[in-house]
């Protein structure tokens, strides 16, 4: 079984943001980046699929020369080979995904893993759209997974609750948080990472639907009133909650 | 310039959601820009009192009824709302950012080769382009965004546009009956926790952090919360403690919401946690630290214990609610 794994290059959540000068991207100045977190609990779930059925597991990244380094990352986790889709340019979701499903398809992956988002810019949508490109069935924002034969039963996450969700392979599973407990990469891993490959080629071009014109900050609060310092402030802000912002 | 905005009413247990009806008026604002009509349409198997969305400004609604849809399917979801949308020449498509709403649009999306924009918190038009305002970074940025393609998809988030009162009116219904749909991905079985308002809903949510201590002390945000109306939320580090579930965990890797009040009570406001609510139309913070950074987003604040706060905010609220 071909198994495969999307993984995008991300700054670290706690990385302040700033808009940088070209006024559309942000400030790479001490910008850190990491794995996708979401994309730790697509690689895990690739490893375990692939421990339960066999195979072997390829993760992809789209992206510049960066994205290397969280291949790497997947490789050192236990992925088998890595494949990075070169492109330094800013492309809507619709063109990565394109790009995406052409590689898996060429790949002949028929499980394929993302995260349930990319928490740069928040989309929440590569892994529905490669599937509907590949014409696979797919479960989003999965926190529960069974695969026999060809037989597949999720759990995804919805308000209030889950939906059991039931299919057939071939799949595009998204992951979110409570799927696994990510594995550590060992220090074997990551020694065995760097004899494994990882194979570059440019990323197909596709035309971006969607472009950014700006981007800023979001707009400034004023500061807040500090009601009080000790219980008795309650009253008072019941007060200001139902007569000055009535939301209650 | 677009022909037809479509709407896509979201149910759930034969319920349409108020996060549609908020869809419906961030579409009508877009159709103002295109000069295009809106309708609706929606997909389920009974739907209660479906024409009174007309309460809500929505003239016509097209229902695809069937048994087999009563729960979600993305495969036979997609393909009827792709359908429809190529049947009735709409070249705009808007959702909910919900669950539902973030899995199925990308799916219309790539039926339609539309461009598509999630999470809208705002529409302008510039010139003669309409700019779709969107969260990034967790909220610690914006982008403005224009597809240029024809056909366009958008998802808004809910409780940022205002669905309004309910005023007099119907809808003209056209039930469907929704023929050979593809169930190859169905819902087989919905686990929901019964009665429990999910903090993604909620319009006001009381939020407890790891300064209360313990998941016994989560008794006294409870209280205050269905006084309000609202639901409980909880910081990461109460997650992980497991003193509440994962479900109510608001921030990066939990719910974003933006309900009308957001009480953050004994949360220091960590950035991955205020990504989760700094959207949130009024917020306050109970906290012992003067300089804990959720004050920096709170418009009324108590620098004081909560376990002194919560108490005397429980009564204060009973007071006005008899
Ligand atoms: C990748 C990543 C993702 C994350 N995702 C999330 C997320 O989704 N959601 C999230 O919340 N966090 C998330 N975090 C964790 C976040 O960084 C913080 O660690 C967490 O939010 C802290 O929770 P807290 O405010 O409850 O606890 P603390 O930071 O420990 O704050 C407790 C607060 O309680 C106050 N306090 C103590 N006693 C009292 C009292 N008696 N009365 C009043 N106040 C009192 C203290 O002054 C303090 O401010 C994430 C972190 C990372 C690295
Ligand atoms: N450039 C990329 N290369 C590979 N995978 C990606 C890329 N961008 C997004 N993904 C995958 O798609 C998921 C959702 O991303 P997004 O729709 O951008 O929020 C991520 O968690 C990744 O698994």
């Amino acid at each position: 079984m071909k198994i495969a794994v999307c993984v995008s290059h991300v700054p670290d959540t706690a990385t302040r943001i700033k808009v940088g000068d070209d006024g559309k991207t942000i400030d790479q100045t001490g910008v850190t980046y990491v794995v996708n977190p979401y994309d730790e609990f697509a690689i895990e779930e690739a490893l375990k699929t692939k421990e339960a059925l066999g195979g072997e597991v390829v993760a992809i990244s789209l992206g510049g020369d960066q994205n290397k380094e969280t291949i790497r990352k997947a490789l050192a986790m236990g992925v088998d080979s890595g494949v990075l889709l070169k492109d330094d340019s800013q492309r809507d979701s619709l063109s990565v995904a394109k790009a995406l499903a052409e590689e898996i398809k060429a790949q002949g992956a028929e499980i394929v893993f993302f995260g349930k988002q990319s928490v740069d810019y928040d989309n929440s949508i590569v892994g529905q759209l490669t599937a509907e490109l590949l014409g696979y069935n797919s479960v989003t924002v999965a926190v529960s997974l069974k695969i026999e034969g060809d037989k597949v039963v999720a759990e995804r996450e919805i308000e209030g609750g889950k939906e059991v969700v039931e299919t057939t392979l071939p799949v595009v599973i998204t992951a979110q948080k409570g799927l696994n407990e990510p594995r550590y990469a060992s220090l074997k891993g990551i020694m065995a990472a760097k004899r494994k490959t990882i194979e570059e080629k440019p990323a197909a071009e596709f035309e971006s639907k969607v472009e950014v014109i700006r981007m800023k900050k979001p707009p400034e609060k004023a500061p807040g009133k500090i009601v009080g310092t000790d219980a008795s402030a309650a009253a008072e802000l019941v007060r200001l909650l139902r007569e000055e912002a009535k939301v209650i | 310039m677009a022909n037809k905005i479509l709407v896509f009413l979201e149910q759930r247990n034969g319920e349409v959601k108020k996060a549609s009806l908020q869809a419906y008026k961030a579409a009508e604002q877009l159709a103002g820009f295109f000069g295009s009509e809106v309708e609706a349409v929606t997909i389920g198997s009974e739907i209660n009192g479906l024409e009174n969305v007309g309460a809500f400004g929505i003239k016509k609604v097209t229902f695809f009824k069937n048994e087999q849809l009563a729960n979600y399917s993305s495969s036979a979801y997609s393909k009827i709302l792709t359908n429809f949308a190529k049947e009735t020449g709409a070249d705009g498509f808007v959702f909910s950012n919900t669950s539902m709403g973030k899995d199925l649009a990308p799916r219309v999306a790539v039926g339609l080769d539309a461009g598509i924009a999630m999470d809208a918190i705002a529409f302008e038009k510039e010139g003669d382009s309409v700019v779709v305002t969107r969260p990034v970074y967790a909220g610690k940025a914006l982008v403005d965004v224009v597809i240029k393609s024809q056909n366009k998809v958008f998802t808004v988030r809910p409780n940022v546009f205002d669905a309004g009162e309910a005023g007099e009116g119907q809808a003209e219904v056209d039930v469907r009956e929704a023929g050979d749909v593809d169930l190859s991905v169905k819902v087989t079985e919905l686990k929901t926790s019964e009665g429990k308002l999910d903090v993604a809903e909620a319009d006001i949510i009381v939020s407890g952090g790891r300064g209360l201590k313990g998941p016994e002390n989560f008794k006294m945000l409870e209280e205050l919360a269905d006084l309000l109306g609202g639901a409980v939320g909880a910081s990461r580090a109460a997650v992980d403690a497991g003193w509440r579930p994962h479900e109510d965990q608001v921030g990066q890797t939990g719910k974003t919401v933006s309900p009308n009040l957001y009480i953050a009570v004994a949360i220091s406001g960590a950035i991955q946690h205020l990504a989760g609510m700094r959207s949130s139309k009024y917020i306050v913070a109970i906290n012992t630290d003067k300089d804990a950074p959720i004050f920096q987003v709170a418009d009324y604040g108590i620098v004081a214990d909560a376990f002194e706060v919560v108490p005397a905010l429980i009564e204060e609220v009973k007071k006005i609610k008899s």
